[in-house]
């Protein structure tokens, strides 16, 4: 196994994916002179020349939009949202068309389309480049949304969302693109759909996904220290949500802490409590309890903005109170 | 950049002139999308057809004779007034008419309805009910058949109204600067719902704004059906041969309301105004032409007549005996099959 970066991770996705089908390309801002603005694309270029890696101008709804109608034609974008943020501007077409086309057309035609880029915040960004938006997409029957925490499962799952016939929004982090660990050699693909229990354990459920995943990981080993086993489950496919993995880890633990980087207000949680208290009420001890960001927009402030955030110490307080502890 | 260009007339002909099939062709093409959308509106009036109609008598020839200078492989998008351009693309009358009655015959199989109509085989990708939203996506066909060094084009229609929205501009600045395979097709009917081109555009020469994108831009005679189908095939041409994309504003008039819920004229528009619009009808054009030129005479044209009524009774009749889609079909096509 290779150690890589979680950014060298996707850029050996994108590289692979693109050897492999001439119908892959690449489409963004700064994709392909500038390297990328987050250097995941670095290289391409170079080896694909300027046919598959396309530089567009500041236009989302417009390249969006191309890259939605080539896939109607059956070639495999991969749009760059410099962040998602950015995104808001092309989300008619992700919606209104990428989402839609297959059931409006009475299945003649789809879209095979993948939309990435980093979401959430990163470190005093602002309110307007620091927001969590997955479960804006999860809202909408024909998207499916991806949410990779690690190196492996950013490789694995993106090259799984380039092959996907539908379109899917694959979320990553500005936070994590500088994560190291071990990725499988060879051929490495990770289904959609699939959660991935990152740390088994008997006393508690942490349900997490993409930047909440290390926090609960570090809640997890502090937790361990008062001698409380929890189990994360890293959902890693928004939607579809895989409700198997879920109600199994509730099954075994009886208490479920919910973690997401965003608002609560109808966010991922929220979604996923509703599944467990239809599904597993009778397995449940204790109330799920949900940690997530501060009801605010995201104040520039370092302190403010860390007080809005969610991290492992706010988690291991909400494994607390799952527990009826401290 | 920005030329008017006059439509052309007609040459003086004897009858067996080789525009005669063509014309007839044309002739029988606008008829029957006159037709097809009275009837349409009529089953509206019934509640046989629901939601959202928006009629397209009056824009006959603009339908006719852009879809005229294409291919078959050629790629068609449209707005949501749309039955003309399917029609006129060579989806069945029968398939039209299902769709709109919401039935699994449909030609998207009851699941899109008037403001969508798709038909992939014929490469006609739907009508789009988000006002613009269709203009990226015929800039998308025509990157890809760039991509894929074919040497399609890409057809893409929209209102005037549509030329003020963000996706116009952003979709015409890309393609100028790629020389994309793509006609942009305006169909400026004087009026998006009720508002006015001039209340509307700060500029109400749309085809003048070609030259921001590095493209020509044309205007023309859109009741003329030979004035359209020649601008267009010019566009064409210049998109196969890789000369980049085109902008044709074509003036059109639009006889009805704005869909089934406004009247024709009293609020916006006046009267006068409408009665004086139907003074140029793209139909009675052609069928003068062709009668001066010796192609066409009152047993003809009645010929055309009765063959359309025969054509359009049949697909009413489809559309009422065809079945519901299956309750399971709230559940297909949501997400691509699973198995690859
Ligand atoms: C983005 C958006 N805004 C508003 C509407 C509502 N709407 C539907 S059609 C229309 C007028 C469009 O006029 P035009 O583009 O000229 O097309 P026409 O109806 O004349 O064919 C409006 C405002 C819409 N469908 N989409
Ligand atoms: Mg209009």
């Amino acid at each position: 196994m290779a150690v890589l970066t979680y950014r060298d991770a996707l850029n050996a996705a994108l590289r692979e994916e693109m050897q492999r089908d001439d119908n892959v390309f690449l489409m963004g801002e700064e994709v392909a002179e500038y390297d990328g603005a987050y250097k995941v694309s670095r290289g391409l270029l170079k080896e694909f020349g300027a046919r598959r890696v396309v530089d567009t101008p500041i236009a989302e709804l417009g390249f969006t939009g191309i890259g939605v109608g080539a896939a109607m034609v059956g070639l495999r974008p991969v749009i760059e949202m410099m962040t998602m943020n950015f995104a808001l501007l092309a989300i008619d077409q992700i919606v209104n068309t990428a989402a839609k086309v297959r059931y409006m057309s009475g299945g003649q035609i789809g879209c095979p389309l993948v939309i990435r880029g980093p979401g959430g915040a990163a470190l005093q960004l602002g309110a307007q480049h620091s927001q969590a938006f997955e479960s804006w997409y999860a809202n909408i029957p024909g998207l499916k949304v991806v949410m990779p925490a690690t190196p492996a499962d950013a490789k694995g799952l993106l090259k799984s969302a380039i092959r996907d016939d539908n379109p899917v929004i694959f979320i990553e982090g500005e936070m994590l693109y500088n994560q190291k660990g071990e990725v499988p050699d060879g051929e490495h693909l990770i289904p959609l759909g699939r959660a991935d229990i990152k740390r088994p354990g008997n006393d508690v459920t942490i349900i997490c996904h993409s930047k909440t995943v290390a926090p609960a990981m570090n809640a997890a080993k502090s937790l361990a220290d008062e001698g409380v086993d929890a189990e994360v489950v890293d959902l890693r496919t928004i939607r579809p949500l895989d409700q198997d993995a879920i109600l199994a880890s509730v099954a075994k633990t009886h208490r479920v802490v919910v973690a997401e980087e965003g608002w609560g207000f109808a966010g991922v949680g929220a979604q996923v409590v509703d599944l467990i208290q239809r599904e597993a009420f009778d397995d449940l001890d204790s109330p799920v309890i949900r940690v997530h960001q501060a009801d605010v927009p995201m104040p520039y402030n370092k302190h403010l903005e860390k007080a809005a955030k969610a991290d492992a110490a706010k988690i291991v307080a909400a494994v607390h109170q799952a527990c009826y502890r401290g | 950049m920005g030329v008017t260009e006059s439509p052309p007339r007609a040459r003086r002909r004897g009858p067996d002139a080789p525009f005669a099939d063509q014309y007839r062709a044309w002739l029988r093409g606008m008829i029957l999308i006159r037709r097809f959308e009275e009837k349409a509106g009529e089953a509206y009036a019934l509640g046989q057809v629901g939601g959202f109609c928006h009629l397209y008598i009056g824009q006959e020839a603009v339908a006719v004779g852009t879809l005229a200078a294409i291919r078959p492989d050629d790629y068609v998008v449209s707005a949501y007034r749309e039955h003309g351009q399917a029609l006129a693309r060579g989806i069945a009358s029968r398939a039209v008419m299902a769709e709109l009655y919401g039935k699994a015959t449909g030609c998207s199989h009851g699941k899109g309805g008037s403001m969508h109509l798709f038909d992939a085989s014929l490469h006609f990708m739907g009508g789009h009910a988000i006002v613009g939203s269709q203009i990226p996506l015929g800039t998308g066909f025509a990157f890809a058949a760039r991509y894929r060094g074919t040497d399609q084009v890409s057809l893409t229609y929209m209102g005037e109204a549509a030329a003020n929205i963000g996706a116009f501009h952003e979709s015409l600045n890309i393609a100028g600067l790629w020389k994309l395979p793509v006609v942009y097709v305006i169909e400026n009917n004087g009026y998006g719902m009720g508002t006015a081109v001039k209340r509307a555009a700060a500029i109400t020469e749309l085809y003048q704004r070609a030259a921001s994108y590095a493209m020509p831009g044309v205007e023309v005679d859109g009741q003329d059906v030979v004035a359209v189908k020649q601008a267009t095939d010019d566009a064409v041409g210049r998109a196969r041969r890789g000369e980049g994309p085109s902008l044709l504003e074509i003036r059109t008039f639009r006889y009805m309301g704005h869909s089934m819920s406004d009247a024709a004229s009293g609020t916006y528009r006046s009267k006068e105004e409408l009665e004086s619009s139907r003074q140029r009808d793209p139909i009675v054009l052609l069928e003068t032409r062709m009668r001066e030129l010796g192609m066409l005479d009152d047993t003809g044209l009645g010929a055309i007549e009765a063959d359309v009524a025969a054509e359009v009774a049949d697909a009413v009749k489809f559309a009422e005996e065809s079945p519901e889609p299956a309750p399971d079909q709230l559940w297909t096509d949501v997400y691509a099959p699973e198995a690859r």
